[in-house]
């Protein structure tokens, strides 16, 4: 097959980048998006995504941004990732002004976003193979996240015999196959049913449980939001600007038992008050 | 592989997996029909031959249609093989500029309207007499099909895909091949399954225009001679040789694109 040829062609050419050289180059993993707005020029006329947005986001923090839709949440993500630019502001990730795609990331969008035609393993290694990582340290590595997810038996299985949880799973694993100093998680479990759902949150905070990495994640979700971060950035619509920023000290390691203590339930409660403030949420007079 | 588990039914006895295969014995029922029916009525051959009076044609004037037929298959595959040539380019470029599209698509769609059968005397006109005016008309019909469905797979790539390559830091190179490419393949195959059956049809225009050989020169030989059986023998041919092109385009698809829906469907 194909991205087998490919691989023998990049073990030849001999240009590799240890997956060590590249954890050292990046060692500084903090966020900085400085005054960021964002208009969209649409032929209803421009209509501003972004507007005014501050945000510092510290090395191997775990920050979620929430906010109804439309609220610009996916757009920071592009601009995070360098796949659209800033129409003013600046960001900055580990110093480096991101004007441009921006490589030193690893993504994970609502849908997977998997290849078909490569098995679960291929899938993760594609990173590899596009980066040029030395391939047998990235096979190691690529199994040893696979068995962190609970996927070790799956390594030949193709994406179309896996579950959605199973699949995302894979694509998390792909995002973090080169040890990125940032991960951006657009909605990642918004596709998945509840129980699932659950258990790759779980997943997820044990990969990152050594804070090796920033994580930036997009949901809809409160429960999520409070259950996985350091810190929630609360945004509000049209034109999206963020509202409050909500620190969450709730104590780590974290237990799916942390949801049912009162401290837990007064964070929800915060974030559900500002929406109902903000309006996003309405229901009637008791 | 602890992944069988997954979707593989569970084992079941031979006869209720076993599936008769259905098309080919309706068309042996539709044959025995047709012989039945032309012995029974006794229908004069120079009026409709039976199957039998066909396959005695074959089989005894196997010699006069297999060089026939090579010369015929001999166009196919060239006007077959220059349309993926020439088609599959022009695809890439029109699902890369859009300016390209815009100005070229329109363009191509219309001229299908334009009679191939119409056109091909011009071509004899322009290439003479050899092969090359029957693999230009082959390339007119069978190279529609390729660009427009390869244009489709090209352009289906989910901007996610693209997103995703884009974080590795893929090179565009490495965005067509990887990502795009392999995407598009299913219909690029689709694509090239309806160019082989239409190369067929092209090659038989083409030989009816000016040509002393091939299958549509039997055909037409055979008409001036009021030789139906050897028309109807020449069409069992030029069917068994579509059927083969349109197979062995099947074939390549099943080992290049196994993990594709269309063809994991199929158990």
């Amino acid at each position: 097959m194909l991205h087998d040829a490919t691989l023998t062609t990049d073990r030849l050419a001999g240009t590799h980048t240890s997956l060590d050289a590249l954890h050292r180059a990046s060692t500084d993993r903090s966020i900085a998006i400085r005054n960021v707005s964002k208009i969209f020029k649409t032929r209803q006329g421009p209509i501003q995504a972004l507007s005014a947005v501050n945000l510092e986001v510290r090395e191997g923090e775990f920050v979620s941004v929430i906010g109804p839709s439309g609220c610009g949440k996916s757009t920071l993500m592009m601009l995070l990732a360098g796949l659209d630019r800033a129409s003013s502001g600046s960001i900055m990730i580990g110093g480096k002004t991101i004007d441009g795609p921006n490589a030193d990331i690893g993504v994970v969008f609502q849908q997977d976003a998997l290849l078909e035609w490569r098995s679960a393993l291929s899938n993760v290694l594609l990173q590899a193979e596009i980066r040029k990582l030395e391939p047998k340290a990235a096979r190691a590595r690529a199994e040893e996240l696979l068995k962190m997810v609970g996927l070790e038996a799956f390594h030949e299985a193709m994406p179309h015999e896996l579950s959605g949880g199973m699949r995302q799973r894979v694509s998390i694993c792909r995002a973090l196959l080169h040890n990125p100093p940032l991960l951006v998680m657009d909605e990642p479990f918004g596709a998945l049913d509840a129980l699932t759902r659950d258990q790759l949150q779980v997943d997820l905070l044990r990969l990152w449980s050594n804070r090796a990495m920033t994580v930036v994640f997009i949901t809809h979700s409160i429960a999520e939001a409070v259950f996985l971060s350091d810190r929630i950035v609360v945004m509000s619509p049209r034109p999206g600007k963020i509202e409050t920023i909500i620190d969450v000290e709730l104590p780590r390691p974290r237990r799916l038992a942390v949801r049912d203590t009162p401290a837990y339930a007064h964070y929800v409660q915060a974030v559900t008050d500002i929406f109902k403030t903000l309006g996003v949420l309405k229901e009637d007079e008791a | 592989m602890s992944v069988q588990a997954i979707d593989t039914p569970p084992l079941q006895a031979w006869y209720t997996r076993y599936e008769p295969p259905y098309a080919l014995l309706t068309l042996i029922g539709l044959i025995i029909i047709w012989q039945l029916a032309c012995s029974v009525l006794k229908v004069p051959a120079f009026l409709l031959p039976s199957p039998y009076d066909i396959m005695k044609d074959l089989v005894f004037n196997a010699s006069y249609f297999v060089p026939h037929a090579a010369k015929t298959s001999l166009v196919v595959v060239l006007g077959f093989a220059a349309s993926v040539a020439i088609g599959m380019p022009i695809a890439i470029m029109l699902s890369y500029s859009r300016i390209l599209n815009k100005s070229l698509y329109p363009l191509l769609v219309g001229s299908q309207v334009v009679p191939k059968v119409a056109i091909a005397p011009l071509m004899l006109a322009w290439f003479g007499f050899g092969m090359t005016p029957k693999v230009v008309i082959v390339i007119t019909i069978a190279f529609f099909p390729i660009v427009i469905n390869a244009v489709v797979g090209l352009r289906s790539t989910p901007p996610q895909m693209i997103y995703l390559a884009q974080s590795m830091g893929a090179s565009l190179w490495q965005v067509f091949f990887r990502f795009c490419l392999p995407q598009a393949l299913p219909s690029i195959l689709a694509g090239m399954k309806m160019a082989a059956v239409l190369a067929v049809i092209g090659a038989v225009v083409a030989e009816f225009v000016g040509s002393d050989a091939g299958l549509g020169y039997v055909i037409l030989a055979a008409s001036s001679n009021f030789d139906i059986t050897r028309q109807f023998s020449a069409i069992v041919v030029l069917s068994a040789l579509g059927m083969a092109f349109f197979w062995i385009i099947e074939i390549v698809e099943r080992r290049m694109i196994p993990w594709h829906i269309s063809i994991r469907g199929e158990r």
